[in-house]
């Protein structure tokens, strides 16, 4: 044809087979990474904990929860609420995976149309999750001694079952169900973890708190300064 | 706003004519315009500048459609909605503004799926537009009601449920600018009959993307001098062009860079033609059935400028043996692909043009890299791109795309469907311009071509269209034939017919000790009767000295023309790499798999 080398009639895919081929030794383990040796290869997951601003609107979370599932990232627990500007709530994701896939998930989550930022916070983070607790109630004094342990609140007491609220960090959070085991728990419901940045840290990337207290008094003024709709 | 769409008026409201603006005398600024949502939908669309549409109605889309009666917007209708998604997403690889399809509720929307998850898969700009049930049945499973936004969240860049008339005009703007902004992709927006059916008085505004939609369009400097001190002190450097190339209009700035510094080129499939493929320093396609240099190159490389690609499995082959020694230079407006299956040891956020140019300002002298050349040059050599054509064998398949690619053009557009075809279409076209190969890439959508080729024809009704088919990929949407009959769209259907679904057959043979399940399709009707039952013009050809007679014939006849080209069945698609094995590694055969 055009180009006198095809079509020549008898000639076909020629060149050395593949074992006569040169090689090289260079490895990457499954994230992409170049290797020196095996050791290198596998990454250990860590916890993180993710916070996203998003766009308060009918289906942000499923398309959050969405990615989640499609992209099988772990997640151990999420929630959500709104903040103190109108329109806007935020996310909180606690995530098991390894430092390339917790940055993925950063990525996936703040590619959303619907999210304004998001950020990764640190060890040294506020964190707190609340519990409810469902115990048998024979032992009514002890388990106030322990809801009292733990700085909780007794709910509903009966003859029967005593209903207790514990706040906290994770570890406190466990240690408490631990606790009450001794009780018989009958039902649990946690809410998974909420967390906000230390001090002057922004939450999110552009977040001001400083301004975000404002727009506890004018949320209509301060919504579009107060929050960078672009980040990092 | 349009002029062609004008106001409707119904029970007797409002019915006092409205000749325009006193004060200016402006008839575009008519004081107070009642239109229909649906009406609001179409002026957003002429707005935004959307001039074909792809579609089928039905009874949730009805309000749409009526207020198209009376625009200029040219609609297309298809056979199936399957069709009328790839028609939008050829529409908008080749002409690069969003291609735009609509459907009805529940099934319409089904079906448009396909078509939806293929754009997402491709990064290709499009709309769809969907009818929805009214909103209070919303939730009901009335009929003909399915939950489109969920349905398509995963494989949309973003979607929207229209909530009022008032409002519905904006998001339609918004969802345009959105799938052809930044990284581009679908959206999708779904129309709630009743919000299509009420009344407003807003006029939709120029359509922007939301706040929170700000991609950065300039790497970083300090990226971008980390870059260019990388491949300045490269001594085997390749630059790996992706999709983003062609959806970026960074063509030239490739060549332009690629020449000056004189770094062999590599392409992803959907990459093809961003760099001419006659060129010195094309090395072609990379990947599964790339050429032999190619994978030896991007193999053996120092240094891999990959620009718009998402190191896509069938690229990459096996993660752990994909240009293994490279330190990678990535560059992609999406940031989410930085590090997601290879490792970038040097990111760079930004449009692909701009960081091309970046990069290029920033280097100071070419990498010393001759040797690599005559290294490349010599894979060339060793392994050139070549098919048998035995006189006791029948027409092999590699020659029917060469004569094609000499009856055509350089800037003719090739479709295809999904299989062998597309393969030896992809490999044995010299692919020398960008928006010539259109293509379903990353979902690998049989059935493909034929949509493709109207939505190509539709955006460049000057250009040559060919569209490589397989047997089995032809017969998923064969009944577009219809289609392009009505529309005397000049189009020529190669179909590269071996009666077996070629791909699958050639794998069970390597693979299942060749127990060919259901890969047989010896059934398969005669493609050139069943043309000319559409009204197209019908070939068949089965010996080489047909060939050319036979596709000067077809490129001759004005109107949609098909050529069941009866190939050797037993010829397969080399060379191959292994699904998940090394790219150097690729088999010329199969006894080297």
């Amino acid at each position: 044809m055009s180009d006198s080398e095809r079509g020549t009639g008898d000639a076909g895919l020629q060149g050395p087979a593949p074992d006569e081929r040169p090689h090289p030794e260079g490895r990457r383990n499954r994230h992409g990474e170049r290797i020196e040796s095996v050791t290198d290869a596998e990454q250990d997951p860590r916890t993180g904990v993710v916070s996203a601003l998003v766009e308060h609107e009918p289906g942000v979370l499923a398309k959050v929860s969405g990615l989640f599932s499609r992209r099988q990232f772990n997640i151990e627990s999420l929630t959500v609420g709104p903040t103190t500007v109108d329109g806007h709530a935020r996310i909180t994701l606690v995530v098991e995976e390894t430092d390339s896939g917790i940055e993925q998930v950063k990525k996936q989550v703040e590619k959303l149309v619907p999210v304004i930022a998001v950020g990764e916070l640190g060890d040294d983070a506020v964190q707190a999750e609340l519990v409810l607790l469902k115990v048998r109630g024979e032992e009514p004094d002890k388990v106030h001694a322990i809801t009292q342990m733990y700085e909780g609140q007794t709910l509903d007491a009966g003859p029967r079952t005593i209903t207790v609220q514990i706040t906290g960090d994770q570890q406190k959070i466990d240690d408490a169900v631990d606790a009450f085991r001794q009780f018989g728990i009958i039902e649990i419901a946690r809410t998974g973890q909420t967390a906000l940045a230390r001090g002057d840290t922004p939450t999110t990337p552009g977040e001001s708190p400083a301004a975000s207290a404002e727009s506890t008094a004018d949320t209509e003024t301060t919504a579009n300064t107060t929050i960078a709709t672009d980040d990092d | 706003m349009s002029e062609s769409a004008p106001p409707r008026f119904e029970d007797g409201e409002e019915t006092e004519p409205v000749n325009g603006d006193p004060i200016t005398g402006d008839a575009d600024s008519a004081a107070k315009t009642t239109r229909t949502g649906a009406q609001s939908v179409v002026a957003a669309l002429e707005r935004a500048g959307a001039e074909t549409l792809f579609g089928v109605q039905g009874g949730a889309i009805m309000p749409v459609y009526d207020a198209l009666y009376d625009s200029d917007l040219r609609h297309v209708t298809m056979a199936h909605e399957q069709s009328a998604a790839h028609a939008a997403d050829a529409y908008g690889i080749v002409s690069g503004t969003p291609g735009v399809c609509l459907a009805t509720s529940g099934p319409g929307a089904t079906n448009l799926t396909t078509g939806i998850a293929d754009a997402d898969m491709d990064s290709d700009p499009m709309v769809a537009l969907t009818g929805q049930v009214p909103t209070d049945f919303v939730g009901s499973d009335a009929f003909q009601e399915t939950d489109t936004t969920g349905l398509t969240a995963p494989i949309t860049k973003t979607n929207y449920f229209a909530q009022r008339a008032d409002t519905v005009g904006d998001t339609v703007g918004e969802a345009f600018a959105l799938a052809g902004e930044g990284r581009p992709g679908p959206t999708l927006v779904d129309l709630p009959k009743d919000v299509t059916n009420a009344e407003t008085d807003a006029e939709p505004k120029d359509a922007t993307t939301p706040d929170t939609y700000d991609p950065q369009t300039e790497a970083d400097d300090e990226e971008v001098r980390a870059a260019a001190r990388t491949l300045e002190r490269a001594k085997k450097p390749v630059i790996l062009a992706g999709g983003g190339v062609v959806k970026g209009e960074a063509s030239e700035q490739l060549r332009a860079f690629a020449r000056e510094y004189g770094i062999p080129v590599a392409s992803s499939m959907p990459a093809v033609g961003a760099f001419p493929e006659d060129d010195d320093l094309a090395l072609e396609m990379v990947g599964m059935h790339g050429t032999g240099y190619a994978n030896m190159a991007t193999t053996h490389c120092d240094v891999l400028f990959a620009v718009g690609c998402r190191f896509d499995d069938r690229l990459t082959g096996g993660v752990d043996t994909f240009a293994p020694e490279a330190e990678v230079v990535h560059a992609d407006i999406d940031p989410a692909e930085i590090s997601k299956n290879v490792h970038a040891d040097v990111p760079l956020v930004g449009d692909a043009g701009t960081v091309i140019s970046q990069v290029g300002d920033e280097m100071e002298r070419a990498p010393d890299c001759d040797e690599w050349r005559d290294q490349c040059q010599q894979w060339k050599d060793e392994y050139p791109m070549d098919y048998r054509t035995p006189d006791d064998e029948p027409l092999k398949p590699q020659f029917v795309v060469e004569a094609l690619d000499e009856a055509t053009d350089d800037d003719a557009i090739v479709t295809t469907g999904v299989g062998q075809h597309q393969m030896w279409a992809v490999q044995y076209w010299t692919y020398t311009e960008p928006r010539t190969w259109v293509s379903s890439h990353g979902l690998g959508t049989m059935g493909y071509g034929l949509p493709a080729a109207i939505g190509a024809k539709m955006a460049a009704p000057d250009r040559e269209v060919v569209s490589f088919e397989g047997d089995g990929s032809f017969l998923m949407t064969i009944q577009e034939l219809a289609v392009a009959v009505r529309e005397n769209l000049d189009i020529t259907v190669a179909v590269l017919n071996n009666e077996y679904i070629g791909m699958v057959r050639q794998w069970q043979d390597a693979f299942f000790d060749g127990r060919r399940a259901a890969s047989d399709y010896d059934w398969c009707p005669e493609f050139d009767k069943l043309a000319e039952a559409f009204g197209a013009e019908g070939f068949a050809v089965s010996d080489y000295d047909e060939v050319t007679s036979t596709v000067e014939s077809a490129m001759a006849y004005d109107g949609p023309s098909v050529v069941d080209f009866r190939i050797d069945p037993a010829e397969n698609v080399y060379p191959m790499v292994p699904s998940g094995g090394a790219n150097g590694q690729f088999a010329l055969s199969e006894d080297q798999l």
